[in-house]
């Protein structure tokens, strides 16, 4: 089976695409998509147990069972809003 | 309702009259504006992108169960994306309701909670660099992918 894959906000830049499609064995899980994208391009330690997945725009946990042609976003950390001081008062 | 995500600048002012109405007491707003630096570092300016589809169905879902845990009743929730400058509004959320605790409460939550689980990145551009802005960890309910080891 084949899935189409986005990758948004830093997985972006580090991976230097928006999106690609993969090809896995039938009933393979999200895990196992994140585990083939790591191999191909080593990024930071890390990074990966920060990044959430969503299946067809609903957050998915890493066990869920991937289908032919399911759209696969890959999600870092969101910073929507406005910036919140984390050192400055105020 | 009003839950939109906009590449054009946000008319507060005109939102913010259009939320009022008979049987509201209160009207609590909450303008997010990009800031002339983070941590010290001067900024220039921010890059908003999303995944606009799932973000917008995020929003949607956010701003009716803020209506219903709130008991408020409207609320405007919208979001900017693309270039904005110091000054701007990346975010407005406006609250109506009969009484004023739960317009704070609800508005409170609708930022606080956006910020954590909504699909939205920024990259801030500073003058001596860029870099994407550190987001809020997932929430516990939307647990991380762990990579199998090995």
């Amino acid at each position: 089976m084949r899935v189409r894959v986005l990758y948004f906000g830093v997985l972006k830049d580090l991976l230097g695409a928006e999106r690609d499609t993969i090809d896995l064995p039938g009933q393979s899980t999200v895990a196992d998509l994140l585990a083939i994208i790591e191999a191909r391009k080593r990024t930071q330690p890390g990074l990966w147990k920060t990044i959430a997945v969503a299946v067809n725009q609903e957050y998915v946990l890493s066990a869920a069972t991937l289908q032919d042609n399911d759209e696969v976003a890959l999600l870092p950390p969101v910073s929507g809003g406005q910036e919140e001081a984390r050192t400055d008062v105020g | 309702m009003l839950v939109e995500i906009t590449n054009t600048v946000i008319d507060t002012a005109k939102i913010m009259a259009t939320m009022k109405a008979g049987p509201d007491g209160a009207v609590c707003t909450f303008d997010g504006i990009v800031r002339n630096n983070t941590r010290g570092r001067e900024t220039l300016f921010l890059d908003y992108e999303s995944y606009e589809a799932m973000a917008l169905q995020q929003m949607k879902a956010l701003a009716a169960e803020a209506a219903t845990q709130f008991k408020v009743r409207d609320i405007a929730l919208i979001h900017r994306l693309g270039r904005l400058y110091v000054g701007e509004s990346s975010v407005l959320i406006v609250v109506a309701s009969a009484h004023r605790g739960a317009a704070f409460d609800a508005c409170r939550w609708l930022i606080d909670t956006l910020k954590k689980t909504v699909p939205i990145w920024k990259k801030e551009h500073f003058v001596d660099g860029a870099v994407w802005a550190d987001g809020e960890p997932f929430p516990d309910e939307i647990v991380p992918a762990q990579v199998v080891e090995g």
